[in-house]
Parts: structure tokens; sequence; C-alpha cells
């Protein structure tokens, strides 16, 4: 019975919302999306298929290592300017100023380019093991989308970390638990519950700073992108399917996030 | 073995941050720090206008998607959606090329021939439109945190819609805005960097430019770092300030939690 009535409300809503002028604006959109497929040359994509699958797969690990590492580095960051002594704090406040003060794109070439250029003067770094793996262009990308999202991050943690009442740690004080306790059972869980929201937002913001790194070589898939650009010369295509992949990952993003945010219990006081 | 390291290293750090990086830097021609700083200009110009552009679309958008017809808040729903989704980089991309092909065809329809459009017109358009997105944003949200009281009012004395935007609108909402707008700022003088890739001499461009042709990216992409960084913190104690003056009169922060 009240399946069948939130079922009935839903279909009234869905209808209320596809109102005249929507279906003309859904019309339209779909004249232009037909008019994209018939009247622009799509008869590159078959060889670029197994690249752009590539492409999005980097994209992904690129976006989900760098977001890991990255929260992993702003907890400390945020923490220590919150609580930290001053030689401690100082230096991250002055960290999350500078990646937060300059643009991705300078400090992903200021790794690529200029520590790119100073380690071959060290024979014993082009002797290590390490070279390898150096010479290539995915570490500095990791790296600086990593820098970067901790020094956002570690701004939104120091504020998450200060808004956890200060009467839920003299309760654990007074509970005569250690002061890591404290950290891991009170103000940790509830300093990324705070933050959550804002971490979730900045996620999406972090996958499409992504595309910075096919300035560096890497093909992730703006990298794909940009590489049909240059060897067929057809400007359009390209970057039309280029900008429907961002926004379906997107989507796929803000539902997982939504899923994620849905898990943890909200308790209003 | 050891000394022999050492003299090396030493070497290095002085191509690469010593005195030799100030000579880089000079202003005279030798030096490339005219270059840097003329990039930099180009930079702050370009952010000015494309924060400026984006601020007309943000009020327009902000006006359509509260008080337009259905059609009018669907295509800003739209354009909001679209623009906020897809990466600035594919977005300047797309605007840029699309933007040129557009006017030079439609110069051609009337009869003129095509014009090279320079890269700082060209900036600001595509990071104006790009602006102009999150500007909407912020200002509808605004708009909608002013006491509605005060517009019925304005509106129960018959003032014209301009002169309303104008004496109530626009100072009403303000405090509720120049947070989100000062964010938006932030970001447009952090966007021209973007602009490197479609050729614009913006500063991050000047910089490689100078990097590879002197062979030391360090000194000059550290040179210019330290450049946003300066503009970062300047935009900062002044956004303060106007904060401190849009908001007089009203309680303080501090009491608000």
């Amino acid at each position: 019975m009240e399946s069948a009535l939130t079922e009935r409300t839903r279909f009234q809503r869905a209808l209320g919302w596809l109102q005249p002028h929507r279906i003309v604006l859904i019309l339209i959109a779909l004249a232009i999306v037909i008019y994209c497929i018939v009247a622009l040359r799509w008869d590159w994509l078959p060889n670029y298929l197994g690249l752009a699958a590539q492409g999005i797969w980097r994209t992904i690990w690129l976006l989900v290592l760098s977001c890991a590492f990255g929260l992993a580095l702003a907890i400390p960051l945020g923490f220590v300017q919150v609580t930290g002594p001053k030689i401690l704090s100082i230096p991250a406040l002055a960290f999350c100023t500078i990646i937060r003060g300059t643009p991705l794109l300078l400090q992903l070439w200021l790794l690529y380019f200029g520590l790119g250029s100073l380690f071959p003067q060290f024979p014993w770094i082009r002797d290590s093991f390490l070279w390898p793996i150096l010479r290539q262009a995915w570490p500095y990308g990791l790296l600086a989308l990593t820098l970067s999202f901790a020094g956002y991050e570690g701004e939104v943690m120091r504020g998450a970390f200060a808004g956890v009442p200060r009467g839920q740690l003299e309760a654990g004080r007074a509970f005569g638990m250690s002061r890591f306790t404290i950290f891991r059972r009170i103000w940790l869980p509830q300093a990324l519950h705070r933050a959550l929201p804002t971490l979730a937002g900045e996620t999406v913001l972090q996958l499409k700073a992504t595309p910075l790194v096919a300035t560096i070589t890497m093909m992730d898939i703006y990298g794909v992108a940009s590489r049909v650009r240059q060897e067929t010369y057809i400007i359009y295509e390209p970057l039309l399917l280029l900008a429907l992949v961002y926004i379906t990952i997107t989507g796929i993003l803000i539902l997982l996030l939504r899923k994620l945010e849905a898990r943890i219990p909200v308790r209003l006081g | 073995m050891i000394p022999r390291r050492e003299s090396e290293l030493s070497e290095i750090v002085v191509t690469w941050f010593g005195a030799s990086s100030l000579e880089l830097l000079a202003l005279e021609p030798p030096g490339r720090g005219a270059s840097l700083l003329y990039g930099f200009l180009n930079s702050v110009t370009v952010a000015f206008g494309a924060f400026g552009l984006g601020l007309l679309i943000g009020i327009c958008g902000a006006y359509g998607k509260l008080y337009g017809g259905p059609v009018a808040r669907d295509l800003w729903a739209i354009y909001t959606t679209l623009v906020r989704a897809i990466p600035d980089l594919v977005l300047v991309l797309i605007i840029f090329y699309a933007g040129t092909d557009l006017i030079n065809q439609s110069l051609e329809a009337i009869g003129l021939g095509p014009i090279d459009i320079g890269g700082i017109p060209a900036g600001i358009g595509v990071l104006g439109v790009v602006q102009g997105a999150y500007a909407t944003e912020v200002l509808r949200g605004a708009i909608l945190g002013i006491p509605q009281g005060q517009i019925e009012a304005a509106r129960a004395y018959g003032m014209p819609p301009a002169l309303l935007l104008r004496r109530i609108t626009i100072p009403a909402m303000l405090p509720f805005a120049i947070p989100g707008l000062a964010n938006l700022w932030l970001i447009a003088t952090k966007d021209t960097a973007l602009l490197a890739l479609i050729g614009v001499n913006e500063l991050t461009q000047m910089a490689r430019n100078a990097g590879s042709a002197e062979k030391s990216y360090f000194t000059f992409f550290i040179a210019a770092g330290a450049l946003y960084l300066v503009l970062t913190l300047v935009s900062n104690v002044i956004i303060a300030r106007i904060e401190r003056r849009v908001r007089r009169g009203m309680p303080s922060m501090a009491g608000a939690h």
C-alpha cells in the first residue's frame, strides 16, 4: 500500500518535471546529438578505442591514488596546524599556503621539467634502481596531484579538527584514554565525518584537475583526445567526446560519493 | 671521492639557485625578469577581465535562474551544470576553438575577412564563460540570502528593476556574496595558467619559455610561483578589507556560532 503510494507520487513528480517546454528542450538536445552523430566525423573512433580505454583507466587510477595519498598527507597537515608545536605547524601552514596560492600547472611543470632535468645530473640517481621509474612522466604527475590535493585538503582537515567540540576530547581524557586513543577513537572520526561533504566535492574537483598531466606527456584520456587532434586534424569531435566522458565519470563519482555519505550515519544534536 | 661529489653538488646548487639565478632574473635584456613581469601583467589583466565578465554573466544568470521564465531557468541550469562537470582545461580548448571559429564564420557571413583574435581577449572570453557559471551559483545563493522583505518593499515603492538592482539587491547581497566571489577571484588568477596551453603569453608560459631557453627551469618556475603567491597574498589582504567594509553595521562573525 505504502509503496504503491510512493510509487504514484514519484510518477506524478516525474510527470510534473516533464513540462511542455522541457519536452521541447529534450527534443532540441536529441536533434543536436543526432546532428553530431550524422554530420560530424567519427571514422577515427575505432582506431583509437583501445587507447581511449587505456586513457580512461589511467585517469581513474591517477584520481584514486592521488586522492588516497593526498588525504593521508592532509590529515597530519591539518592536525599539526590545530594542536602541533610551532616547528611543525608553521611549515604545514606554509605548505598549504604555497600549494593553494600557485597554479597546479606551474607546480606540475616545476616538478617535471625542474626535477626531471635536475635528476640526470646526479650519477648516483641515474645508477639507482629507481631511475627507470624516475625517467617516466607518471611519478611527477602523481606527485604533483597528490601534493595539490594534500594542500587543499590540509586546510579542510584543519577546519574539521578545529571544529570538533572540546567537550568530546575532554570526556575522552576524563575516561583515562591515552592521547593516541583519543585521536584514533574521537578526534579523527569526528573530523573526517565533518569534512566528508567537502572532501566529496573536492574529489570531483580533483578529477577535473587530472587532464593537466597530459601536458607532461602522460596519456590519460585527455592526452588521447589531443593525440587524435594532432594526428587526424579533427578538432571538435574528440573534444566533444572527451567532455561526454568527463561528464559520465563525474556523474558516476557523485553517485558513489553520495552512497558513501549515506552509509555514514548522521546524528543531528 | 667524497670531496669531488661535494664540489659537483655545490656547482649544481650555484647553477640552479645561486648567483647565476639572480643574473637570469635581472630586468635588463640578458636577464629575463622583464619578460616574466610582462607575463605577470598579462595574467593579471586576463584575470581581471575574466572575473569582470564572469560577474556580468553571473548577475544575468542569477536573475535568469531566480526570476526567469521556465525556459530561461532550464537553459541557465544546463549552462552551469555543464561548465561545472567538464574540466576547465577541456572547456578552455572547446570555447577557444569553437569561439574563434564562430567569430570568423560570422565575419565571413557578413563579408569580412577572418581576424586573428589576440591572446588576451581570447583568454578573457574563455575564462569569463567558465567563471560565469560559478559566479551564477554564488550570486544566486547571495540573492536568496537577502531578507526578501527588502526587495518586496522596494517593489511596493514602485522602484524600477534597474534601480532595485543597484540600490537594494547588489548592496544587500554583497555580504553574502563576498566570500564566494573572493574564492572565484583566486581561482581566476590561477586559472590564467591554463591559457599557456592555447598559446597566450601569460606568466606560466613565459616562465616555461625562459626556462627552456636558459636550461634553468627551477629558477623561472620558482620565480613565477613567487609572483603568483604574492598576487594571492595581496588579494587576501584586499579581500579582508573589502569584506570588513561591506559587512559594516552587521553583527560580527564571531558571534555567529
